[in-house]
């Protein structure tokens, strides 16, 4: 078997995928020593690389755009490479969070009240105003970030309306349209979902206790600031409520192999989807590996036995 | 009910270690290196300008007839010869001094760090400049100095700026234990001292008693005349001068020196061999054979046409690009150009959106300890090719444009700056 690990790509998270990829294919070495496992960047040699080397399998572990909306699939599929994780339709609605929010909302699945907006917009009808009706809407405090990415880059809590305009320019920096969604108080978890004969899977809920109010940059890849805790410390309904929306949101919106749901689980026990993501982390200091390792499953078993499904699709 | 923080080690670590920590700004950096962008970030020096096969052959050579010594440990000083050598590049800034005076380092990076082990406990004072070099405020603090920003204008720092720093500083109770200068093509504000500015301010260190430390990476790189002369040309005895093979031979190799008086030399040497033991031996033979056999000299007017180019392409382009309201120093020699962004605009902030358009730059914010310098940014122009430098700059003038317009649209910023038109625009050094 020849994998060929993708990672790096031209987003702000290339870092952490870089890292996620050198992770990944490790783990699969380690796994499958027989295998062939190669790591590549996305750049302007890689379709020369698969036309001179063509792998039986792509394990493309882009974070953020190109990587996880959509395009670098498309391009894989018009190939005809297999390649692990949601086809590129699955990801380009996941990636944008409003629309996969709105699907899962209209599945009847709670998730907080938010409004996206490009730029334009508050350029024509005035930022104050706009502004202004928005938080009359959403209320305060309120999240500001951008529709597409992750990482939590360019986002930030907003308690007074006073701080609004900065917010939005932090966000703006990394995205053309800018959601603000209803702060929702509670614990921070996230649930990773996998496929296996056939069957979905969730594995435990992992919760996420930040050194500040916001998991950020920092708190997600500076080992030691976050505190976690797998499984988390919710009641068996709740903990069972979250990852009954991790796996409704991935059928729901037909993602395959695997994926990642980040919510927030409020006072009440009851879950809220923020987002899913189809490239979920696997560095040091991610989430997914986490409930792996609590589940006594092994990286490299797992995504070794996703590919040999992925060939076979 | 505790639960893990996947680093067993958190409790365990230095306060020091504390604020290391991930961020945004170094994420970007890592798609600053991918060839799509037109990085202006980083201060690489081209190394394709040396003569690659000289080399090549000199480090064959040194291999085959004085691998032996090469390959093996050294002194903990740097080896003799070299330290002979120096003298003469020393003596292009007006500094003379005898072998013994010459600390041997793994770049000036590692003099630095000596000095700053052997002068500083936690607490004392460093005197630096408005904005200083990002490399050397890590090191002090990592020695967990308190460091203290001093004015500059367009001719480095200011006299009376450092003297009410020093009245201010001793009456808060504080001890000062150095003054740390680029006196010559500052990084990274572009400027450089002149003859009088420096006299000043050695005045000031010397009627204070405090050890002035002159880091001179860039002192022969300039693009006009004679290399201004070092401040350690007139004392001997206060300034412990930092010198640098990075910038005109190669970075890679990684030799720097420190020029000190003896009794802070021998506490150097001591401090050299309990860090690393001695230099790499391998890199100072390998700079030694190349002064030794090579036009060294003719090699750095190389640079210095090199670099004259590309300056002259980014201030070029800077004049005719940037909004309205921009400025930026116009270095003379050296590496960098400190630009000022108009007012309401947050470098930091901006850096993701030029990295999406494919331009880096390093916001103003590093070289500062204390969150000042958000409007400004540090444009290298030294290893892009001219027209690269041109496409960044027109990248980066789009950039501006484009935060304008969103920091208008939020009312993030109340007016503009004075309107800089074309002529020269004035550096905002505060």
């Amino acid at each position: 078997m020849h994998v060929l690990v993708l990672a790096g790509g031209l987003s702000a998270e290339r870092d952490v995928s870089l890292r996620s990829g050198r992770r990944v294919a490790e783990a699969l070495r380690t796994d499958r020593p027989d295998w062939e496992v190669r790591e590549h960047d996305v750049d302007a040699g890689l379709l020369a690389r698969l036309r001179d080397h063509r792998p039986d399998c792509i394990v493309p572990l882009l974070h953020g755009a190109a990587g996880e909306d959509g395009a670098l699939r498309d391009v894989l599929e018009s190939l005809r490479i297999p390649f692990l994780g949601s086809p590129a339709a699955a990801s380009r609605l996941a990636f944008d969070k409003p629309v996969a929010k709105r699907l899962a909302e209209q599945a009847g699945i709670n998730t907080p009240p938010c409004v996206a907006m490009p730029q334009s917009t508050f350029r024509e009808l005035g930022a104050s105003a706009v502004l202004d009706a928005v938080v009359d809407q959403v209320g305060l405090p309120l999240v500001v970030k951008p529709t597409k990415g992750g990482s939590s880059l360019g986002t930030s809590i907003v308690h007074r309306s006073a701080d609004l305009p900065a917010a939005m320019v932090g966000a703006f920096a990394y995205g053309d349209v800018v959601m603000l969604e209803r702060y929702i108080a509670g614990v921070e978890v996230a649930v990773s979902v996998f496929e296996r004969d056939a069957d979905l899977l969730a594995l435990s809920a992992v919760e996420i206790v930040p050194p500040g109010e916001l998991y950020d940059y920092s708190a997600r890849y500076t080992a030691g600031t976050t505190e976690f805790f797998c499984p988390a410390r919710l009641a068996d309904e709740s903990a069972r409520g979250a990852q009954a929306v991790a796996l409704d949101v991935h059928a729901l919106l037909g993602l395959v192999d695997f994926s990642r749901t980040d919510l927030i689980v409020d006072a009440e026990g009851r879950p809220w989807f923020l987002e899913v993501n189809v490239a979920p982390g696997m560095t040091e200091t991610s989430l997914f590996p986490q409930a792996l390792a609590e589940a006594d499953l092994a990286l490299g078993d797992l995504v070794a036995g996703l590919i040999e499904v992925a060939v076979n699709r | 009910m505790t639960g893990t923080r996947l680093d067993p080690w958190v409790d365990a670590y230095a306060s020091r270690a504390h604020a290391m920590r991930a961020s945004e700004i170094r994420a970007l950096f890592a798609v600053a290196s991918r060839p799509e962008v037109v990085s202006l970030a980083g201060g690489m020096p081209f190394v394709q300008a040396l003569p690659v096969e000289m080399l090549a052959s000199t480090a064959q050579r040194l291999l085959y007839e004085r691998g032996d010594v090469a390959l093996q440990y050294g002194s903990g000083q740097g080896d003799v010869t070299l330290r002979e050598q120096i003298l003469q590049v020393i003596a292009e800034v007006g500094v003379t001094a005898h072998p013994d005076d010459i600390v041997v380092t793994t770049g000036s990076q590692m003099a630095l760090d000596l000095v700053t082990r052997v002068f500083c406990d936690p607490g004392d004072v460093v005197l630096v400049e408005s904005p200083s070099y990002v490399g050397a405020l890590g090191v002090f603090r990592s020695y967990e100095c308190n460091v203290v920003h001093v004015a500059m204008d367009e001719e480095g720092l200011v006299p009376s700026a450092l003297e009410e720093a020093i009245a201010r500083v001793r009456s808060a109770g504080q001890r000062i234990k150095l003054i740390y200068t680029i006196p010559s093509f500052h990084n990274p504000a572009g400027v450089t001292q002149g003859p009088a500015r420096r006299a000043e301010v050695l005045a000031i260190a010397q009627r204070e008693g405090i050890a002035l430390l002159e880091d001179d990476p860039y002192g022969l790189l300039g693009f006009e005349g004679e290399p201004p002369r070092a401040i350690r040309a007139d004392d001997a005895d206060g300034v412990i001068y930092l010198g640098s093979f990075s910038k005109t031979i190669a970075a890679g190799l990684r030799v720097g020196w420190a020029v000190a008086p003896h009794g802070v030399r021998e506490k150097l040497v001591l401090a050299a061999e309990a860090a690393v033991l001695c230099p790499s031996n391998y890199a100072q033979l390998t700079v030694s054979e190349y002064l030794a056999t090579q036009p060294w000299r003719e090699q750095i007017k190389t640079f210095q046409e090199v670099y004259r180019e590309r300056r002259d392409a980014l201030l070029e382009s800077l004049q005719a690009l940037m909004p309205e309201g921009t400025t930026w120093t116009i270095p003379a020699g050296g590496f960098y150009s400190w630009l000022t962004l108009p007012h309401g605009l947050d470098a930091t902030a901006m850096l993701p959106r030029a990295v999406a358009n494919l331009v880096a730059y390093v916001p103003g914010t590093g070289f500062y300890v204390d969150g000042q310098g958000r409007q400004n940014l540090r444009l290298s122009y030294c290893y892009p090719e001219p027209d690269r430098i041109r496409e960044g700059v027109r990248r980066l003038a789009a950039v501006i444009e484009s935060e304008l317009e969103l920091a208008q649209t939020f009312g993030t910023t109340h007016g503009l700056n004075p309107v800089s038109g074309t002529s020269v625009p004035a550096p905002n050094l505060q």
